[in-house]
C-alpha cells in the first residue's frame, strides 16, 4: 500500500514540477543553457568548416562585445531546420536551399524567419584534381569522362570508375545524374565530410587522380587545387524532378535563417546575427585557419576579428 | 554455473546431439524439396521477389508529416510527451547546476569519497586522479554536461529496468512476455532507433536520454528477473515457514538475494550508458559527445581523442567502482561497517568545506591555464604513422594494399556470393544454422527476421551488411581468439592486455574512425576494420576467461598423461571452453553489426548508410525501414549463434 501511495505522490508532485497544464515542447531550451544567469545564444554548427567558421566568429563578436553566452550544437542540415522551429537552437548561418523545409516552416508555419544573405555564394559541381587536369585537358567536360573511367577506378566502384559523394547530408542528385547522363561510374558515398576530406588527402598525396563531388567555397582548394568538370548547364527548373535531373547545380546564394520567437525577441544579438554578412574570402580564411592550422575555433576566430574591424563594427550597430 | 553444467553436458552430447543434427537435417532438406521448385516457380530464384515486399514509404512519411504538423498543438504531445521532455530538462538542468556549483574540486572530492567508502582507497586516489585529468584535458565543463546527462539517463534505465526486472522476476507470463523484448534490445544496435526519438522529441538532451535509456535498461531488467529467480528455494521457504506475507518476502528476502545481480545490472547499466553517450550527440546530446562530433567534422583526431580520453576516463572509474561494490557485498559487509560513523561525517564535512574554499576562492570553473594541450602532438603522431603505413611499405605492403586486396578478394565474393544466392535458399540455410546451434524456436524467429527483411525491401542491402558482418567476425574470431590463448596461458599478456582491453572497449568508435579512413581509405574495408577494434576486447576477454576457468583438475590429469602445452590446449582447454567460445562469438556478431553501421559513416554503404541517410535528412522512410532491417539482421544473426545450452540456462 505504501509503495503504491508513494508513487502516487511522486507523480503528483512531479505534475506539479512540470505545471498542471500543457508543455509546449517548442518553448524548451537547452538543460546547459542560461546557467548562472548568463544570457545564451544557441547557434547550430553544420558539419562542414565553413560553418563553423561563420559560427566561430559569431560566438566570438557575441562573447566579446555583446556579452551573451554561446552553445553550439552540432547538426545536420535538415534536423537543424526542425531544432529551429522548435526553439532549440536559435539560429542557422548557413542554408545550402532547402524550399521543402522553407515552405513548410517560414511560409506555412511561421516559426522559422528570414535572416537575410550570409555574404557567401555556394557551389556545388563535379572536381578532379588539378594536377591531373592540366595533364588531361579533356578530362574537365563531363562528355569525355567516360575515356578516364579506367583511371578513376577503385576497389569500391566495382568496375567503374569511382565518383566519391560525401555526407548524406548534403544537397546531390548525383546518383540521378550518373544515370541520365549515362556515364560509366559508380557513386561511391564516402558517408561523412571527414572521410571524403580525409581521402581527398590522400589520393593528393599519391597524385592518384579522383573525381569527386565538392563544392566551394571550401577550405581543401587551398591545400588541394581542384578543378571542376562542366556538366550540362543548369537552368531554372532543370532540376525539379529529382528521377530526372540531366543538369548541374545552381550558384546559390547562402542564407541565414532565425527561430521566429528569437528573431521578434532576441534583442541585439538577433539584431546582430541578421546583420552578420561576409564574403568568401573571409570565410575560407578562418576555415583554414581552424582546419588547416588546427586553430581552435575561438583562436581562428580571433585572428580574423583583429584584423578585419570594420567589417564586424559594422554588424554591430 | 555455466562451467559447471558444460562439461558434464558435452560428456553425453555428441553421440545424439549428431543423430539429432542429422534428423534435423534431412527434416530440413523434405521442407525444401518441397517448397523451393514452389517458389521458384511461384516467383523466381535470384534476388527477393518484388511481388513478396510492402512499400512503406508513403505511410511513413504521412506519419512524419503528421508528427511534423502537430507537435506543436496535439494533446499527445501537449500533455504527455511534452511532460516527459519538460521532466528530463529539468532534471538534467538540476545535476548540472548541483555539479558547476560544486565546483572542480567538490565534484572531484565528492567522487573520491564515494569511491573510498565503496571501493577503498586505490580507487578514491584513481577516481580523484581521473577527474582531475579531465579537467587538465580542458573538457570539465563538457565532462560535467556527460555527467549530468549521464545520471539522469542511468537514474531512469535503473528504475525502467528494475521495473520490468520485478515484473518479471514474479510473474511468469510477464516473463514469457518480455523475454523476447529483452532478448531483442539486447541485439540492437543503437544507431537504429535515433530516429524516431528524435522525430518526437527533436534534437537535444531530452531525446538523447531517451535513447540512452532505451539502451541501458534492459541489461537491468534481465539481471532482476534473473537474481529474483535464482534466490535459494530454501532461504525463500523458511522465509515462507515464519509467516511473512508476500511483500516482506520481496522486501526482506528476495531483493537481498539478489543484491549480487543487481549492482551487476547497475555496473551493465552504467557501460551501455556511457557508450551511448557519444553516438547520442548526433542528436544534439551535448556534452563530451559533441566535442568527439565536432572534432570529426574538422578531422582533426586530437581533438576527438581529448574528448574521447575523458569518457573512458568515466568508464573506466565507475566500471571499477560499481564493480568493487559488487563484490563487496559479499565479503566485506563488516568491513564497511568497521568505519565509525564520526569519521564519516568529518570527511562529508571536508568535502563541503572543500568545495564552498575553492567557492569562496572565485575557482569554481577548472583554471584555463591549468590545460593540457594534446590535440596537436597526437595529430602529428597519427599523422606519421597514417603516412609511413599507406603504402609503399617494404614485403608487407601499405594498409591500402591490404583494405584493396582484402575488398576485392574477401568482401566483394562473399557479398555478391550472397546476392546471388537465390532468396530461398538463404532463408534455407538460415534456418539450418539456427536449428542446429539451438531449437526450433531460434530457428523460426532467424527464419522469420529474415523474411521481414526481405518484405520491407532492403533485401541486397542487407546481404550486403552481413556479408561486412562475416568479414568482420572472421577476422575478430581469429586475432581474438589468438589473442585470448596468450593471454590465457601467460599472467603477464593478461596484465599488459588489461588496460588496452579497457581503453578500446570504452573509447568511442567516433575518435578512430578517421585514422581508419586515412589507413584504408573510404569503402567497405575502414567500416569492417572499425568493427575489429571494438569487438576485439570483448571477444579476447571471453576467451581468456573462459580458458582459464577450465576445471584445474583436467589440466592436472591431462599434464600427468604426459601432454604437452599445445596438446593441453586443443585437446582440454578448448574443448573444454567451448561454451565461453561460442559467448564470444555471438558478443563478437552483436558487437561487429553495431559498428559495421557506424561504418555508414566511412563508406560502409548499404543499411548503415541508409540510416545515417534517414537521421540526416529526417527521412523517416529511408531511416526506419533501414533500422528494422538492422534489428531484423541483429536478431536472426544473434538466433544463428546462439547455442541451446545457453537459452537453457537462461530458462532454468
Amino acid at each position: 500500500m505504501r509503495l503504491r501511495t508513494t508513487t502516487a505522490a511522486a507523480a503528483a508532485g512531479l505534475l506539479l514540477l512540470t505545471g498542471c497544464g500543457a508543455a509546449d515542447m517548442t518553448q524548451q531550451a537547452s538543460p546547459f543553457a542560461n546557467a548562472r544567469g548568463a544570457r545564451t545564444v544557441t547557434l547550430s554548427v553544420q558539419s562542414w568548416v565553413g560553418a563553423q567558421a561563420n559560427v566561430a566568429v559569431a560566438q566570438y563578436l557575441l562573447e566579446h562585445e555583446l556579452g551573451y553566452r554561446v552553445d553550439t550544437v552540432q547538426i545536420d542540415e535538415v534536423p537543424a531546420w526542425d531544432a529551429l522551429s522548435q526553439g532549440r537552437v536559435d539560429a542557422l548561418l548557413e542554408d545550402w536551399g532547402h524550399p521543402d523545409q522553407e515552405r513548410r516552416y517560414v511560409d506555412d508555419k511561421k516559426t522559422i524567419a528570414r535572416g537575410g544573405d550570409l555574404g557567401v555564394t555556394g557551389h556545388i559541381g563535379w572536381y578532379v584534381p588539378t594536377y591531373f587536369a592540366e595533364a588531361h585537358p579533356d578530362v574537365t567536360d563531363w562528355k569525355n569522362l567516360d575515356k578516364y573511367a579506367e583511371r578513376f577506378r577503385t576497389p569500391e566502384s566495382g568496375g567503374k570508375g569511382q565518383l566519391m559523394d560525401g555526407s548524406p547530408s548534403y544537397v546531390t542528385n548525383d546518383k540521378a545524374l550518373v544515370e541520365n547522363l549515362d556515364l560509366d561510374y559508380q557513386v561511391v558515398f564516402a558517408g561523412s565530410e571527414a572521410a571524403q576530406i580525409t581521402q581527398i588527402r590522400r589520393f593528393a598525396q599519391e597524385k592518384k587522380p579522383f573525381l569527386t563531388y565538392w563544392y566551394s567555397p571550401q577550405w581543401l582548394f587551398e591545400k588541394v587545387p581542384m578543378t571542376e568538370v562542366k556538366l550540362p548547364a543548369y537552368k531554372d527548373g532543370c532540376d525539379a524532378d529529382p528521377e530526372k535531373v540531366a543538369c548541374g547545380y545552381p550558384q546559390t546564394p547562402l542564407q541565414k535563417y532565425l527561430n521566429a520567437d528569437f528573431a521578434r525577441t532576441g534583442g541585439r544579438a538577433a539584431a546582430f546575427l541578421k546583420k552578420f554578412r561576409w564574403t568568401t574570402e573571409d570565410q575560407n580564411m578562418v576555415s583554414l585557419l581552424i582546419a588547416d592550422q588546427k586553430l581552435t575555433p575561438e583562436q581562428a576566430a580571433k585572428k580574423w576579428v583583429d584584423s578585419h574591424e570594420s567589417t564586424w563594427r559594422a554588424w554591430l550597430s | 554455473m555455466a562451467t559447471a553444467t558444460a562439461p558434464a553436458l558435452r560428456v553425453a552430447l555428441p553421440g545424439v546431439l549428431k543423430h539429432r543434427a542429422l534428423h534435423k537435417l534431412l527434416l530440413l532438406a523434405v521442407v525444401a524439396a518441397v517448397l523451393a521448385p514452389l517458389a521458384h516457380a511461384r516467383w523466381h530464384s535470384g534476388t527477393w521477389p518484388a511481388a513478396l515486399t510492402v512499400d512503406l514509404t508513403d505511410p511513413l512519411t504521412r506519419v512524419s508529416d503528421w508528427i511534423i504538423d502537430n507537435r506543436d498543438s496535439h494533446p499527445l504531445f501537449l500533455y504527455f510527451f511534452g511532460h516527459i521532455s519538460n521532466g528530463v530538462v529539468l532534471c538534467v538542468r538540476a545535476v548540472y547546476l548541483f555539479l558547476l556549483a560544486a565546483g572542480w574540486a567538490g565534484v572531484t572530492a565528492l567522487g573520491a569519497f564515494v569511491a573510498w567508502r565503496t571501493a577503498g582507497v586505490r580507487l578514491a586516489l584513481g577516481t580523484a586522479a581521473a577527474f582531475l585529468a579531465c579537467g587538465l584535458l580542458g573538457m570539465w565543463v563538457p565532462t560535467m554536461q556527460t555527467l549530468a546527462l549521464m545520471a539522469v539517463a542511468v537514474l531512469a534505465s535503473v528504475v525502467t529496468g528494475a521495473l520490468l526486472g520485478l515484473a518479471a522476476g514474479l510473474s511468469d507470463r510477464m516473463d514469457r512476455a518480455l523475454r523476447p523484448v529483452l532478448d531483442t534490445m539486447q541485439v540492437l544496435p543503437a544507431f537504429a532507433y535515433l530516429l524516431p526519438v528524435v522525430l518526437v522529441f527533436g534534437i537535444g538532451v531530452p531525446a538523447a536520454v531517451l535513447a540512452t535509456v532505451v539502451y541501458a535498461a534492459p541489461p537491468m531488467a534481465r539481471l532482476t528477473s534473473l537474481g529474483l529467480r535464482g534466490a535459494d528455494k530454501e532461504v525463500l521457504e523458511a522465509v515462507e515457514s515464519l509467516g511473512a506475507t508476500a511483500r516482506q518476502r520481496l522486501l526482506s528476502a528476495r531483493l537481498p538475494l539478489a543484491r549480487r545481480e543487481l549492482l551487476l545490472g547497475l555496473n551493465q547499466t552504467i557501460m551501455m550508458a556511457l557508450s551511448m553517450a557519444v553516438i547520442a550527440s548526433v542528436i544534439g546530446g551535448g556534452g563530451l559527445g559533441d566535442r568527439v562530433y565536432q572534432a570529426l567534422a574538422s578531422v582533426d583526431v586530437g581533438a576527438a581523442l581529448a574528448a574521447g580520453i575523458p569518457i573512458v576516463l568515466l568508464a573506466v572509474v565507475l566500471d571499477r567502482v560499481t564493480a568493487a561494490a559488487g563484490r563487496g557485498t559479499e565479503t566485506a559487509h563488516g568491513r564497511l561497517t568497521t568505519y565509525a560513523p564520526l569519521t564519516t561525517y568529518a570527511l562529508l564535512a571536508a568535502v563541503a568545506a572543500l568545495a564552498v574554499a575553492a567557492r569562496l576562492a572565485g575557482r569554481p570553473d577548472w583554471p584555463d591555464a591549468w590545460t593540457v594541450a594534446v590535440a596537436e602532438p597526437v595529430n602529428r603522431v597519427v599523422d606519421w604513422m597514417t603516412d609511413h603505413l599507406y603504402s609503399g611499405v617494404p614485403v608487407v605492403g601499405g594498409t591500402a594494399d591490404w583494405a584493396g586486396r582484402f575488398t576485392t578478394w574477401v568482401l566483394d565474393p562473399v557479398r555478391d556470393g550472397l546476392q546471388g544466392l537465390p532468396w530461398w535458399s538463404v532463408l534455407l540455410l538460415v534456418a539450418a544454422l539456427a536449428w542446429l546451434t539451438g531449437t526450433w524456436r531460434t530457428a523460426l524467429t532467424a527464419v522469420l527476421a529474415m523474411t521481414a527483411i526481405g518484405v520491407l525491401g532492403v533485401w541486397e542491402p542487407s546481404l550486403d551488411t552481413l556479408s561486412q558482418v562475416l568479414a568482420a567476425v572472421a577476422v575478430t574470431l581469429v586475432l581474438g581468439f589468438a589473442t585470448g590463448v596468450a593471454a590465457a596461458r601467460s599472467d603477464r599478456v593478461e596484465r599488459l592486455l588489461r588496460p588496452v582491453l579497457d581503453v578500446f572497449q570504452t573509447m568511442p568508435q567516433f575518435v578512430y574512425l578517421i585514422p581508419v579512413v586515412a589507413l584504408f581509405g573510404v569503402g567497405r574495408a575502414p567500416a569492417v576494420a572499425a568493427a575489429v577494434v571494438y569487438a576485439l576486447p570483448a571477444v579476447v576477454r571471453i576467451t581468456t576467461q573462459g580458458l582459464r576457468q577450465v576445471d584445474p583438475a583436467a589440466l592436472e590429469s591431462a599434464r600427468s598423461l604426459g601432454a604437452t602445452g599445445g596438446q593441453q590446449l586443443r585437446q582440454v582447454q578448448l574443448p573444454l571452453a567451448r561454451p565461453a567460445l561460442l559467448l564470444a562469438l555471438n558478443q563478437g556478431v552483436v558487437l561487429v553489426l553495431g559498428v559495421v553501421i557506424i561504418g555508414g559513416l566511412v563508406g560502409g554503404g548499404a543499411l548503415g548508410y541508409d540510416a545515417v541517410f534517414g537521421l540526416a535528412q529526417g527521412d523517416l522512410a529511408t531511416g526506419l525501414v533501414a533500422g528494422a532491417a538492422i534489428v531484423c539482421l541483429g536478431l536472426m544473426l544473434d538466433r544463428v549463434t546462439q547455442p541451446a545450452v545457453r537459452r537453457a540456462q537462461k530458462g532454468a
